[in-house]
């Protein structure tokens, strides 16, 4: 049986606004990151389905989700390292410690 | 009921999947929320096994299972004390990310169910690792040379830049 389209993408936008709401309420930059990780999972999986239902001979999702997932590689590798740098110096990741920046 | 397979096991992932993703995003203990991403994760691998990508599902699992998810365990090791996660956020912030989250959610399951969807032609076959090769290196049109090049130079750019940013003065 063939399962329909429409169900994949309610589990992704269900999965999607899991991460948005991680990311509304979480306070801790690695939480952060994340739920950010949730989200870029969930639109993977769209470009994905959208190629299999609606142009299956073209494969534009398929390598999209294949560049999806390697720029959100490259993402988290800088991002923990900001993290870490973060962290050296001034030793809390909580995000109310973070003030420093904004002047 | 051999009929019914696909959709016992699909329904079966959407359950573990929205399951880990809840608990990976209300849980205190940050490791066991980078545990649970892997699961998410997993499952995501597994439904594009189910749409029979199965090259898309083996690098969903070594880049993020076997890549992300070590570097978050990495991160959340090197920075120890400071990861638990005191997750006093003010009754408001929650409230404001359910109804967010929410609004969000029927919004776009609502655009979803009055869309209509044609007829859908799904190809039942595994893709060819040769298609797909030719269609990620080819330079002819629907080929993707350029977007992988630049992806590449992308890749070094962010390894010279977590280098740079990481390292010890």
């Amino acid at each position: 049986m063939i399962i329909p389209a429409q169900y994949f993408l309610i589990l992704s936008a269900v999965l999607f606004f899991i991460g948005v709401f991680g990311f509304f309420t979480r306070r801790n930059l690695v939480s952060l990151l994340i739920s950010t990780e949730l989200m870029l999972n969930a639109v993977d999986i769209n470009f994905a389905v959208f190629n299999a239902y609606c142009h299956p001979q073209l494969l534009e999702g398929y390598v999209f989700a294949l560049f999806g997932i390697g720029i959100a590689a490259a993402e988290t590798a800088v991002a923990i390292a900001i993290i870490i740098n973060v962290y050296r110096n001034i030793h809390s990741i909580h995000i109310k410690k973070l003030r420093e920046l904004k002047h | 009921m051999e009929f019914h397979t696909n959709l016992f096991i699909f329904s079966g992932l959407a359950i573990f999947m929205i399951v880990a993703a809840v608990f990976a995003v209300v849980s205190s203990k940050i490791m066991r929320a980078a545990t649970l991403l892997l699961f998410v994760l997993f499952g995501t691998a597994g439904l594009y096994f189910m749409l029979h990508y199965s090259f898309l599902g083996a690098v969903q699992i070594t880049v993020y299972a076997g890549g992300i998810v070590v570097l978050f365990i990495f991160a959340i090791l090197l920075i120890g004390k400071g990861s638990i996660d005191i997750t006093h956020t003010s009754k408001l912030r929650y409230l404001a990310g359910v109804l967010t989250a929410m609004a969000g959610m029927a919004t776009t399951i609502y655009l979803i169910h009055i869309t209509p969807f044609e007829a859908n032609h799904f190809m039942s076959a595994d893709v060819p690792m040769k298609t797909l090769g030719i269609s990620i290196m080819g330079t002819g049109r629907y080929n993707y040379v350029l977007p992988f090049e630049v992806m590449s130079i992308l890749l070094l750019a962010c390894t010279v830049g977590a280098i740079l940013i990481a390292r010890k003065k």
